[in-house]
């Protein structure tokens, strides 16, 4: 276990190393960069702006200096937003975009199982095909388009909650509902077509045949084998929704760490981009690790080890 | 002896996309408590789909018992609710199933899977479930019962699952055991182990076993009696000695012509039935076994065969039993 975990740490901080170099490299290799304008600049300023921030020196030297910076845990200023560092920027937004995907993600993960095990225990009767029609509807709806008349209906026809901005458990709802929405149509489906796998297997005649009331082979029995698909699909799903806030964050005025993602990019902002995506991939690779690790303990069959089969 | 179940009459259709399937048809047994009943028969003749329903295990839909009665211990089983079902379930009858490898859950360890029905039906509390567990898994004779206890089913060999899956069906002292060929998946001297441990169940606790197999060499070692069954049908029964050394029907001639002998010279070959069964989707208003039959009759193809008694003990379903039918002598193979 404590090897699996080590090694797993090894190669995540390899898999970190290279996300930043390309996105080091390619990011340089975009034309223009961030103090490039409409207006162009004289020259003497902008030698002068461009030593300040180094963007003179060898492209090998700044990434040499980056590299440094970064194993220190600084991720240097923006070039944008004058007097903040990429650190305060994400230490600001990052657990605004966190509990929005938290909450998304629970509803996500409550939701969609709990309806997919509904619809597998009535397949074929009304209520499945109901949870399959809503689920092809929550794969099928963007989020934008679902947060738009969510805003519509519940906020500006019913007045029930806050069209936008941020601050009270209220502001959550509606966000975390269009982020949540396809996830949750996901999950419903994924759990279902798990659940009925499980429900025709042989030991689930043998849990009948021993006399075990229907409540404990539907819950010990089957729902335990039927959730490990759902577990291996969350890890991704968790880092996708908390690293995937942007459009939602950008409809319902959100001031989260998905914006600046974004719009670090059109500005060319050399260290949010690489913060944010450093950030980011920790947070994936962080959230696959994590999801290995929870699988020995649904799943019997897999056994830690370091080295593979 | 008491009788211990007393089945009458049973028919057992399934619903499916090309028609209703009578899978078992008219078929009627007994059972005495402590005796083992063998039914044999070929692959879809109903033998598993019978002993399913004693416990009411058919899958409903497409199944559904249209006919008969059942009783166990002069309570008709087709009556119950499924509560009451699942309160007799694994606690006064329990089953062997044949698929070891699936029959076990693969994320539950063995202890769960055993103590469970121990807490459920007898009420214990873990450590004595788990005390029970120890006993039954010695009983069916795996080594270092303790540490099984923590088992996951895929750390187990096919034997050793099959024997927990014994034990768990022993668990509640059962009065009926339903060993749906529990022998079939496994190789051969596994095979013989766990016959040995059937037949240790039923020298040591009593219990009834309906036993279902192919194997005729595991019937004459393991049970009382033997029913035939034949296309949905009951064609003979009778005790182990009557049946398979003086059987009297045609059907259960071929069957036991077929098995291989000790005293077979090198260029004697074995003689199967020829042709298929019947089609179960059809209505059957002659006997079943006819096109197949070497020695059939006009009235073969008029009417069904009624049981015919050759002793009390023993009935067949053949018009050659019929006081007017022609002598007629069975292959020389056979008995």
């Amino acid at each position: 276990m404590l090897e699996f975990v080590v090694r797993r740490l090894l190669s995540a901080i390899l898999a970190i190393w290279v996300v930043i170099t390309v996105t080091f490299f390619f990011m340089h290799a975009i034309p223009g960069g961030p103090f490039q304008r409409d207006k162009v600049l004289p020259p003497a300023i902008k030698e002068n702006i461009e030593k300040r921030y180094k963007l003179d020196d060898p492209l090998l030297v700044q990434y040499k200096d980056y590299m440094l910076n970064l194993l220190k845990g600084d991720l240097g200023p923006s070039f944008k937003y004058r007097g903040q560092t990429v650190n305060g920027i994400i230490a600001a937004r990052f657990p605004v975009s966190l509990q929005l995907g938290l909450v998304a993600f629970a509803f996500a993960l409550l939701v969609g199982v709990s309806v997919g095990i509904v619809a597998a225990l009535n397949q074929g009767k009304i209520l499945d095909y109901l949870v399959m029609s809503f689920s092809t509807l929550g794969v099928a709806i963007p989020s934008f388009i679902l947060g738009t008349l969510l805003m519509l209906v519940l906020s500006y026809k019913l007045g029930l909650l806050p069209p936008a901005t941020w601050g009270t458990p209220l502001h959550i709802i509606m966000p975390a509902i269009s982020l949540g929405a396809l996830p949750t149509a996901y999950i419903a489906r994924l759990t279902r077509s798990s659940m009925l796998d499980v429900l025709s297997q042989d030991y689930m005649k043998t849990a009948k045949a021993k006399g075990l009331p229907r409540r404990r082979i539907v819950w010990v029995h089957a729902i335990k084998n039927a959730i490990i698909p759902v577990l291996t699909y969350s890890g991704p799903l968790l880092a996708g929704i908390i690293t995937g806030t942007f459009v939602v964050e950008n409809i319902f005025a959100v001031p989260g760490l998905g914006k600046h993602f974004v719009t670090s990019i059109y500005n060319r902002d050399y260290t949010v981009i690489l913060g944010t995506t450093v950030f980011y991939s920790m947070i994936l690779i962080g959230l696959n690790m994590l999801v290995d690790i929870a699988y020995s303990q649904f799943d019997p069959r897999i056994k830690l080890s370091a080295r593979k089969e | 002896m008491n009788t211990l179940l007393n089945v009458r009459d049973l028919e057992v259709e399934f619903r499916t996309y090309a028609g209703v399937v009578r899978a078992v048809r008219q078929v009627s047994f007994d059972l005495n408590a402590g005796e083992v009943l063998a039914i044999v028969g070929e692959s879809g003749c109903g033998k598993s789909v019978t002993a399913q329903s004693i416990m009411r295990l058919i899958p409903s839909p497409p199944g559904k018992i249209t006919g008969g009665s059942i009783l166990f211990n002069g309570e008709e089983i087709l009556a119950k609710t499924e509560t009451q079902m699942q309160k007799i379930r694994g606690n006064d009858i329990s089953v062997i199933f044949q698929d070891s490898m699936t029959s076990l859950n693969p994320v539950l360890n063995v202890r769960t899977q055993i103590t469970e029905i121990l807490r459920l039906h007898k009420k214990m509390n873990q450590s004595q479930a788990d005390a029970r567990a120890i006993e039954l898994l010695s009983m069916v004779g795996i080594p270092e019962p303790q540490t099984r206890l923590k088992s996951y089913p895929h750390e187990l060999s096919g034997g050793m699952r099959q024997r927990v899956l014994i034990a768990m069906s022993l668990a509640c002292d059962p009065k009926l055991l339903i060993a749906d060929e529990p022998t079939t998946a496994l190789d051969v001297t596994i095979q013989a182990q766990i016959i040995e441990v059937l037949k240790n169940i039923r020298q040591e606790l009593n219990t009834a076993i309906i036993l279902i197999t192919h194997d005729l060499g595991v019937v004459a070692g393991l049970a009382d009696r033997v029913m035939v069954m034949y296309a949905g049908n009951l064609v003979e029964q009778g005790t182990v000695d009557e049946v398979l050394c003086d059987p009297l029907h045609p059907y259960t001639w071929g069957l036991l012509r077929s098995l291989p002998r000790l005293n077979m010279g090198p260029e004697d070959k074995l003689k199967p039935i020829w042709g298929q069964p019947p089609d179960l989707l059809l209505e059957l208003d002659r006997c079943p076994f006819l096109p197949r039959c070497e020695h059939a009759m006009a009235i073969c193809a008029q009417d069904r065969p009624p049981a015919f008694n050759g002793k009390a003990s023993h009935t067949v379903n053949c018009w050659l039993q019929h006081p007017m039918a022609p002598p007629t002598s069975r292959p020389q193979e056979v008995g």
